[in-house]
């Protein structure tokens, strides 16, 4: 069922604008994002208290939302840099001779058990498990070794001492854990926990594996579209993830704009999908471009588990899992680039990938635009806004005004023109807090964070 | 030029009817077919680009295969790849091999002699066959692109005498090289046709003479519809050129 909408913007008075569309306060100015580089993937943990992003110098850089304290009431919900680790470094296969990227192409948080954090990061081969983990107290007073570790001589030990736990300075630890490694021959685009939290699937563009977390030797191979003849492959997997509560089922997007719901009990190797979701071709849109503007960028769950949504190049769709015919929503992402599709193909802006996100209530989808645009769609009252991401364009604590893309006609003052969109300036991957609104938006080397709450 | 590609909205604005009363399939208008041109020829040189990356981005490749098999499909169907095929042997790695998504993500060194040699002998036999239709195909192609030559500046980079004097020579070189054609001396034919396609290009399209413009340009520069009756003339001339060409 699709959630109520519970007016989640209309917090404060001045959080909406005068035509009463979707406003989100901006929270700080941006985010301290260490040393400049292009960020890849932007992922909450499951209670939203810690938010990661990875970037393509293959480091992985958590934020903690700060806790609210008596002295410092107003920083309540500001994130700050809680750990920064190298989680991939730059390979050489020396068997093809090719140099595997370090990039972080996406990160999964694994729910919290104890006092540790758990994550998985991926880059186009590998994937890792890391450990986060905070220590304040050191164990100090050894026998066998002195402070500094090193091996006492055993003839000059003469009493036996008992070691003590010391406080020290808040350390935060980031350890690899596990290291999944040799099972892709192609480049890994998705990975995606399972319900069960003992098993995750990592997809590349034609295989999918189902690995247990803690083997790392040995993986499942539960689909795989390769062909025998390579000559004949037409179609490349681009997404995966599974079920939100249904450990046996999982979706897979594909090239040709197809999502296919496969169920893990059926057989051991999902070749054959329990279901097809498949719009038909409108004929009055035929192009060149059909099939590549067709192709899925991203799939997601919503939270039920009952719908999914995928983004293409210019649309995201809401599909109902009873309805493999036709998504049950439709958003017009940036539809005036339809017009513009032949130099986006000339300058490959056509193959971006824009991924998708729910909000907490599943009642609003996000989804990134070009230059620094991000847009939001309110499925219960079909409002859309589209948003901005940008230094210039807003001071601390302001609202983040609405902005509109001209499209024919006159262009009025406060609007902007097709040709005048820098398409180097690409918002594609966000998140959105789990239970609140606070989303996290990429641009490029920069991490904005945005809420509609006023400190 | 907001319809650019679009076949639905473009039969709206090119009304059929204004071509001589009589319905005339979308798919072999000059302004479609030149559309349909330059973006085969910016996906095979992308193709190209993906050969030269051990792994290249799947996806893309695969995609960009995909939109020239949809063009090769339909050149098919309307009988102008034979002719486009028949020249690409010009280019490092011809069409079959671009499109063979096999090749871009395996290592370049593999088999990669044999596999243009077997190339090679399939063009071969197909100029063999397909010499006559060859020839009737050049000739759709070259007045489609003749025709925009009355309609816009840009085209006027080479007059159409000097087009007509080029194309003479361009028919004059394949008709050479198909005599001398000889299994042993591969290469010779090829590095001939090679000249000839690059000449042809020059001349038909323009786009070597204009390298500062895009594909996207070169089309946005054009009007949406040639005045039909030039282009039905100058379809016949061209026809009668070939026709004259082809008896001799």
């Amino acid at each position: 069922m699709i959630p109520e909408f519970r007016g989640i913007y209309v917090v404060s008075e001045d959080t909406h604008d005068c035509n009463g569309s979707l406003v989100l306060r901006r929270k700080k100015k941006m985010l301290q994002y260490p040393s400049a580089d292009i960020i890849s993937t932007v992922e909450f943990n499951n209670t939203g208290e810690l938010l990661a992003t990875g970037d393509k110098g293959g480091r992985v850089v958590i934020f903690q939302r700060e806790q609210e304290s008596k002295n410092q009431p107003h920083r309540r919900g500001e994130y700050n840099v809680y750990s920064t680790f190298q989680s991939h470094e730059p390979e050489f296969d020396y068997l093809k001779s090719l140099e595997i990227e370090e990039k972080i192409n996406k990160i999964r948080w694994l729910p919290q058990q104890n006092a540790a954090y758990f994550l998985l990061s991926t880059n186009d081969k590998t994937v890792k498990l890391w450990k986060v983990s905070e220590r304040d107290k050191r164990p100090e007073g050894y026998n066998l070794k002195d402070e500094e570790g090193r091996l006492r001589d055993p003839c000059t030990i003469t009493s036996l001492r008992v070691p003590v736990l010391r406080p020290m300075d808040l350390m935060v630890e980031a350890t690899p854990r596990r290291v999944f490694s040799n099972a892709h021959t192609y480049h890994i685009n998705s990975i995606s926990v399972n319900s069960d939290f003992e098993t995750y699937m990592s997809a590349d563009d034609l295989r999918i594996n189902l690995w247990n977390l803690e083997i790392t030797n040995r993986s499942f191979n539960i689909v795989d579209i390769k062909p025998t003849n390579m000559e004949e492959l037409t179609e490349v997997i681009t997404a995966a993830e599974f079920h939100p509560h249904h450990c046996n089922t999982f979706v897979y997007s594909s090239s040709k704009g197809t999502i296919r719901l496969c169920d893990m009990r059926s057989s051991a190797l999902c070749d054959k999908h329990s279901k097809l979701f498949e719009e038909p071709e409108d004929p009055s849109n035929r192009s060149f471009f059909s099939e590549i503007i067709s192709s899925i960028s991203d799939v997601k769950f919503n939270h039920s588990g009952r719908y999914i949504m995928t983004r293409d190049y210019l649309t995201v769709k809401v599909w109902d899992l009873n309805m493999e015919n036709r998504p049950i929503e439709t958003y017009q992402v940036h539809d005036y680039l339809r017009s513009k599709l032949c130099s986006l193909y000339e300058n490959d802006c056509i193959f971006d990938k824009f991924e998708c996100v729910w909000n907490g209530s599943d009642s609003v989808i996000m989804t990134g635009s070009y230059n620094n645009f991000f847009r939001m769609f309110d499925r219960n009252t079909k409002r859309d806004v589209t948003l901005e991401a940008s230094r210039e364009n807003s001071k601390p604590r302001a609202i983040l005004k609405p902005r509109k893309v001209c499209v024919g006609g006159k262009r009025r003052k406060d609007e902007i023109s097709v040709d005048s969109l820098d398409f180097s300036k690409k918002i594609l991957h966000t998140a959105w807090h789990p239970s609140e609104n606070i989303i996290a938006v990429a641009a490029t080397n920069n991490l904005y964070i945005f809420q509609d709450k006023v400190n | 030029m907001d319809t650019m590609f679009t076949r639905g909205i473009k039969r709206k604005c090119l009304d059929p009817e204004v071509i001589d009363g009589a319905l005339v399939d979308l798919k072999t208008l000059p302004s479609y077919t030149l559309e349909r041109q330059s973006m085969l020829d910016m996906s095979l040189v992308k193709l190209q680009l993906c050969h030269m990356l051990v792994e290249p981005n799947l996806c893309r490749s695969v995609l960009i295969a995909n939109t020239v098999r949809q063009i090769q499909e339909e050149m098919t169907q309307d009988g102008s790849w034979q002719f486009f095929h028949a020249h690409q042997t010009s280019e490092p790695a011809p069409v079959d091999r671009l499109v063979s998504t096999e090749i871009l993500c395996r290592p370049k060194d593999q088999s990669e002699e044999k596999h243009i040699d077997d190339t090679y002998i399939t063009y071969s036999e197909e100029l063999e066959v397909q010499e006559t239709q060859e020839i009737s195909e050049f000739s759709t192609v070259a007045s489609v692109k003749a025709a925009q030559n009355g309609s816009s500046s840009f085209w006027e980079i080479e007059g159409p005498q000097e087009n007509r004097v080029n194309l003479q020579k361009s028919i004059d070189h394949i008709f050479e090289t198909l005599e001398n054609k000889n299994t042993n001396s591969m290469e010779d034919l090829f590095s001939e046709v090679d000249t000839t396609y690059y000449d042809l290009d020059t001349v038909l399209t323009g786009m070597m003479g204009s390298s500062k413009m895009g594909h996207c340009d070169v089309l946005e520069n054009l009007p949406p519809s040639p005045a039909p009756t030039n282009c039905k003339a100058e379809l016949n001339e061209i026809d009668h050129i070939v026709e004259i060409l082809v008896e001799s």
